[in-house]
C-alpha cells in the first residue's frame, strides 16, 4: 500500500511553517513526534466541554470524562494486545514507568547479591533507576555488551544469566542507534532462570506492532508523546499477577480502598498505581493519536519509514566524510552519524539554519557513546509524515556541510 | 590599536553585511574560528576548561606590558568562532579596560538568536571568566 503522505502531512499543523527562512523539515521524531489536529482538537474539546475530575463525581460531566478516560485504557489494551484493561497503568512517561517498577517490584522482591541485567544500548532512564535500586539493596547491575554495529552480544547475555538474575530490563529499539533487539529470545531466556523482564518500548512502540502476550514480557513501558500523542503521559503494562503482588508506588487519593488513621487498604489495579488526579486531558486526547496510528496501520508506517531510511542511507554513504554510527541489521528509522573533522553541535546548528531539525549530543546514552569513544552523534529520525524530498534536502545539506572539512 | 568600542563597531558592521541570514552568519563565525591563533598545547589543561559550556572551551591568559593576553580554543568550530570575537575585543587590553567593557556588540549582532539559549549561557560563562582573569591581573599588577 502506498500512503498518501501529503494527505497525512495535512493533519499536522506544525509541519507547515518556515524555520530560519526555510520550510521546516522535522527529523527529530525519536525525541518526540508531532501531533495531528485530531489530538489538539480533543485536548481543546475536553477542556471546553467535559472538564471534571474522574471516578468520583456524581454528575454528568464527571461521568463523561470518566468514560472517556477509561476508553483510552481499553484502546491501549488493544494497542498492546494485553489480556486485560487492568494491566494498563497510566504514568507520566516511560521514565516514570521504569522508576515505578524499580521502586515497587524491585524494592519488594530484590535482595542482596541479586542481579539485574541491562544492556549497553540503554537510555539513562533505564540505567539510573536500577543503579539506585542496586545501591539500596546491595544488588548487582550487569550490562550486556554490543558489537561495533551496535548489536547485543547474545552469547555474553547467555553467560550472565543465572539463578541470581531477578530482573532483565532492556530497550526494545535503541533511541540513539535504532538497533532493534531480539527481545523474544531475551525474554524466553530470562524466564528460564526465573527473572522478570521489562521492555523499554519508548522507541519501538511507534514503529513495530507490539503484542505483549506474544512477547510474554512482564512489563512494557512507552510514552504517548512519541506516538503522536500528548507529552506528560506514559503507559506501563504489567502482568496482572505481578502488578497485584507489587506494593503501591505513591500514596494519595484514587489508589486507596479505605483509609483510617490506623490502616489503609489499597485499591485494585490499575488504580493502586494511579494516585492523585491523573493527566485526564492527555489520556483522553491520546485516543486520537491511537486512532491515527490504527487508521494507517503500523506495517504501512514502518514500510514508509524504512523506505525513507534506506533511501537516506544510500545517499549519505556517498558523502565524503560521512560516518554512520550504529549499523545494525535490524533498525527502526534512526540514522546516527558523524562527519569527519566536525563536532555534532556544529552540524546540528548548520542543519537548523537550513530549517532541518535533528538531535545532537549523547542522546541520554553516555555509556553507549563511551563504547564508541565518542561524545555524541547527530541523529536524524524519520516518521510517517516525512518525505523523500525532505531526505533529499537533508542529504544536500549534509553534503555541503561535510565539504567544509572533507575536500 | 582600536579601542574596545571601535572593535565592537567593526564587528557589528561585518555582521550587518550578512543581513541576518542564519546560514551565512554561522559559516562566517566558523571561518573566524579558523583564523584564531593556534592554542598553546601546554595550556590544554583541564584547569583551563571553562565551566558552563556544553562544548569544551580552553582559555589561557598571559600578561605583556601591563596588558592581558587571552588565548582560547574549542572542540567545536562555532564556539571557536564565538571566542575569536571575544578575543578580538578583549585581548591585549589593560585589566581596567576589560573589567569596564560593555560588550554591546553581542546583542547588536543578534547573537542570542543565532546561537540559541544554551550556547548563550556558554558565551556568558566565557565573558565572566575573562573578566575574572582581568580582576586577578589588576590585583597582581597593582602589587
Amino acid at each position: 500500500m502506498t500512503l498518501d503522505i501529503q494527505n497525512i502531512r495535512g493533519e499536522f499543523p506544525v509541519l507547515h511553517q518556515e524555520v530560519n527562512g526555510k520550510p521546516l523539515i522535522y527529523l527529530d521524531n525519536a525525541a518526540t513526534t508531532q501531533k495531528p489536529s485530531a489530538v489538539l482538537e480533543a485536548l481543546s474539546a475536553y477542556y471546553t466541554q467535559d472538564n471534571s475530575n474522574i471516578h468520583r463525581g456524581a454528575h454528568t460531566l464527571a461521568d463523561r470524562a470518566t468514560r472517556s478516560y477509561e476508553k483510552t485504557r481499553a484502546m491501549v489494551r488493544e494497542f498492546l494486545n494485553a489480556k486485560e484493561e487492568e494491566e494498563i497503568i497510566f504514568t507520566k512517561g516511560t521514565t516514570e514507568g521504569i522508576n515505578l517498577v524499580a521502586a515497587t517490584y524491585g524494592r519488594k522482591f530484590l535482595q542482596e547479591g541479586d542481579e539485574i541485567i541491562i544492556s549497553t544500548l540503554e537510555h539513562h532512564s533505564n540505567i539510573v533507576p536500577w543503579q539506585l535500586l542496586c545501591e539500596e539493596k546491595g544488588a548487582i547491575l550487569r550490562v550486556i555488551p554490543i558489537n561495533d554495529q551496535g548489536e547485543l552480544l547474545m552469547e555474553e547475555y547467555d553467560k550472565m544469566l543465572s539463578s541470581k538474575t531477578k530482573i532483565v530490563s532492556v530497550v526494545h529499539a535503541s533511541n540513539a542507534l535504532g538497533t532493534i533487539n531480539p527481545v523474544r529470545e531475551i525474554i524466553e531466556k530470562a524466564h528460564k532462570v526465573g527473572a522478570k523482564v521489562l521492555l523499554d518500548g519508548a522507541q519501538s512502540s511507534a514503529h513495530l506492532d507490539i503484542d505483549v502476550q506474544a512477547l510474554d514480557c512482564d512489563f512494557f513501558v512507552m510514552s504517548a508523546h512519541k506516538l503522536y500523542g500528548p507529552t506528560g503521559l506514559g503507559i506501563l503494562y504489567g502482568k496482572r499477577e505481578i502488578l497485584e503482588a507489587m506494593p503501591p508506588y505513591q500514596g494519595g487519593g484514587e489508589m486507596i480502598k479505605e483509609v483510617t488513621f490506623e490502616k489503609t487498604t489499597f485499591n485494585d489495579i490499575p488504580f493502586k498505581f494511579e494516585a492523585g488526579t491523573p493527566n485526564i486531558a492527555d489520556v483522553i486526547a491520546f485516543q486520537k493519536a491511537l486512532e491515527f496510528i490504527n487508521a494507517i496501520g503500523k506495517p504501512a508506517i514502518r514500510a514508509h519509514e524504512e523506505e525513507l531510511m534506506a533511501y537516506a542511507e544510500e545517499k549519505l554513504a556517498q558523502i565524503k566524510g560521512f560516518i554512520p554510527v550504529g549499523t545494525a541489521d535490524q533498525k527502526v528509522s534512526v540514522i546516527s552519524f558523524l562527519i569527519n573533522g566536525m563536532h555534532p553541535f556544529d552540524i546540528g546548528m548548520m542543519l537548523d539554519a537550513n530549517g532541518i531539525a535533528v538531535r545532537t549530543g549523547h542522546h541520554c546514552t553516555q555509556p553507549l557513546m563511551g563504547r564508541f569513544n565518542i561524545e555524541g552523534t547527530v541523529r536524524a529520525s524519520f516518521s510517517v509524515y516525512n518525505t523523500k524530498e525532505e531526505v533529499d534536502r537533508l542529504c544536500e545539506s549534509i553534503s555541503k556541510i561535510a565539504k567544509l572539512k572533507n575536500k | 590599536m582600536s579601542d574596545i568600542k571601535q572593535v565592537q563597531d567593526e564587528i557589528i558592521d561585518e555582521f550587518t553585511i550578512l543581513e541576518g541570514d542564519r546560514e551565512s552568519t554561522i559559516y562566517y563565525i566558523m571561518e573566524l574560528g579558523n583564523r584564531l591563533d593556534p592554542f598553546p598545547e601546554e595550556a590544554r589543561l583541564d584547569e583551563n576548561l571553562i565551566k558552563g559550556c556544553q562544548s569544551k572551551v580552553w582559555l589561557s591568559t598571559g600578561e605583556k606590558d601591563g596588558k592581558v593576553i587571552f588565548k582560547a580554543d574549542s572542540n567545536t568550530d562555532i564556539t571557536k568562532g564565538l571566542i575569536s570575537l571575544l578575543i578580538r575585543v578583549l585581548s591585549d587590553r589593560s585589566p581596567k579596560e576589560i573589567i569596564d567593557a560593555d560588550l554591546y556588540f553581542i546583542e547588536k549582532i543578534g547573537m542570542g538568536n543565532i546561537i540559541g539559549s544554551q550556547r548563550s549561557n556558554g558565551l556568558s560563562s566565557m565573558i565572566k571568566q575573562m573578566k575574572l582573569y582581568a580582576i586577578a591581573y589588576q590585583t597582581k599588577l597593582k602589587v
